[in-house]
């Protein structure tokens, strides 16, 4: 049968990984090569590293962290952050990268999702989707708008029209983080995902909001309230030791989640 | 030498990454089909569409391939690599694959079962049915979880070492003699897949 996915991610800036708390506070949180062998032994299905180095000479810096942390990893292995052109994905996929993620570079030239898909497949390319619910309309789940920048700028794109976009031009999986639940440890937005998951035939990856193993098994539900979702991302909840894949994973097992035991 | 056929689909990174982490003896990625006749085991690895095998045919790597098996040669054809082992595929229908298995790869059903099938087939399934006589899958589990992502499958033969279920059984593994294929992913799939390789490795 096929499981649901817990993906841990690694925001990395400057070769440290660090985590913000709804994109803004930031703590040092160690060498993402490190983190990475760290989570895939203790039973993470995927890793995914997000760059939010702004500059570019941090460039350099994140291909020698990606070649790093790929070289003896042998789960899908993701990166993300500052892609912008195919050059840009097929520098990292050379490093060592399965996939990448695309966020702002495909709002502003969707056509860049075909590109690398082209050259890569599909199965190779992630689009990002950052959303916040809409406080004017009378459905604000289905009216979530997309954010662009790190969430800082508005782009007036519903999310549901986007990712059907992003799915007919390519791309392989969505990663939807909702900017309501992100960093709070309250739950997944699992509304907004099942919209999403409902509205494309591609998987959906929840991100935002993880802080218990019960808010895994509600965006991995199908029954009514659920997220439909088919995988998860987290990230702080898993650094601080906080709690690790393979408890994670027994817990949900219990919940009547399909999950990858023994990891 | 372990012949490495790059035809430019994708990406040979990881499968060349873990064979090198195997401590697999003179991997050699190539595209030459003088250098693949003289290789001990060939690796077919692919990610990406079936029409991309039509360069196996253009350049005259089918060929290689052919000779190559039948004087026994060990071989491994991943994702792809393993759908291309059959006659062909409706990815595209006018790419004839080596045709070593009968039969013709096909797309997921966009449901099963009066459900909605998502496709791609994207993550971590089990290996089921495993075929006790299985080189390739010598010392792994039933219920053993490998790394999937694909839309079109293979049909079950008589050569089929294991199964998935995902919208019915498929072929996961296929392995006739020095003849082998996995649709999984085994460079990304954890302890399991290392474990394929490296019985890859050791024959």
């Amino acid at each position: 049968m096929l499981t649901k996915r817990i993906i841990a991610c690694l925001d990395v800036r400057d070769g440290r990984v660090v985590k913000g708390i709804q994109f803004v506070d930031i703590i040092d949180a160690g060498d993402p090569a490190e983190l990475a062998h760290r989570h895939a032994a203790a039973g993470a299905d995927e890793i995914v590293l997000l760059d939010i180095t702004a500059t570019h000479e941090g460039r350099g810096t994140l291909l020698d962290t990606v070649k790093r942390t790929a070289a003896a990893l042998f789960v899908p292995f993701t990166v993300g952050g500052g892609i912008r052109s195919a050059e840009d994905a097929a520098a990292v996929f050379n490093a060592g990268a399965d996939k990448v993620s695309i966020n702002s570079s495909a709002i502003a030239r969707p056509e860049l999702i075909g590109e690398i898909g082209a050259s890569f497949g599909a199965q190779a390319v992630i689009v990002a989707i950052d959303a916040r619910r809409s406080t004017s309309s009378k459905d604000p789940v289905g009216d979530a708008e997309v954010y662009v920048s790190g969430g800082r700028k508005p782009t007036g794109l519903r999310v549901i029209d986007w990712a059907r976009e992003a799915e007919q031009r390519g791309a392989g999986e969505i990663l939807l983080t909702s900017m309501n639940t992100d960093g709070m440890r309250n739950g997944f937005d699992c509304e907004l995902t099942a919209r999403v998951s409902a509205a494309v035939q591609i998987p959906v990856i929840a991100s935002g909001g993880a802080g218990s193993a019960a808010h895994f098994a509600e965006v991995f539900s199908h029954n009514e309230g659920g997220g439909k979702a088919d995988a998860a991302l987290a990230a702080s909840i898993f650094h601080f030791g906080v709690t690790d894949s393979r408890a994670l994973k027994s817990e949900l097992q219990r919940a009547g989640i399909s999950v990858r035991l023994p990891c | 030498m372990i012949a490495i056929i790059d035809y430019k689909a994708g990406n040979l990174t990881s499968v060349v990454k873990a064979l090198t982490y195997l401590n697999a003896p003179e991997i050699t990625v190539t595209q030459d089909p003088d250098l693949v006749r003289k290789a001990a085991k060939i690796v077919l690895p692919g990610v990406g569409h079936f029409q991309a095998t039509q360069l196996l045919a253009d350049s005259g790597l089918t060929e290689a391939v052919r000779e190559s098996v039948a004087r026994g040669t060990w071989f491994l054809g991943v994702c792809v690599g393993l759908q291309w082992l059959f006659e062909g595929s409706t990815e595209a229908a006018a790419t004839a694959g080596l045709g070593h298995f009968p039969g013709a790869c096909e797309h997921f059903p966009a449901s099963f079962e009066g459900t909605d099938l998502k496709s791609p087939h994207v993550g971590w399934n089990s290996l089921e049915e495993i075929r006790e006589d299985s080189k390739l899958l010598r010392g792994i589990s039933p219920g053993g979880f490998v790394y999937y992502t694909h839309s079109w499958r293979a049909p079950i033969v008589q050569a089929t070492a294991a199964v998935t279920n995902y919208g019915g059984p498929f072929t996961a593994a296929v392995e006739q003699y020095n003849v082998m294929g996995v649709q999984f992913h085994p460079e990304k799939s954890a302890v399991v897949g290392l474990k394929v390789l490296q019985n890859f490795v050791e024959l």
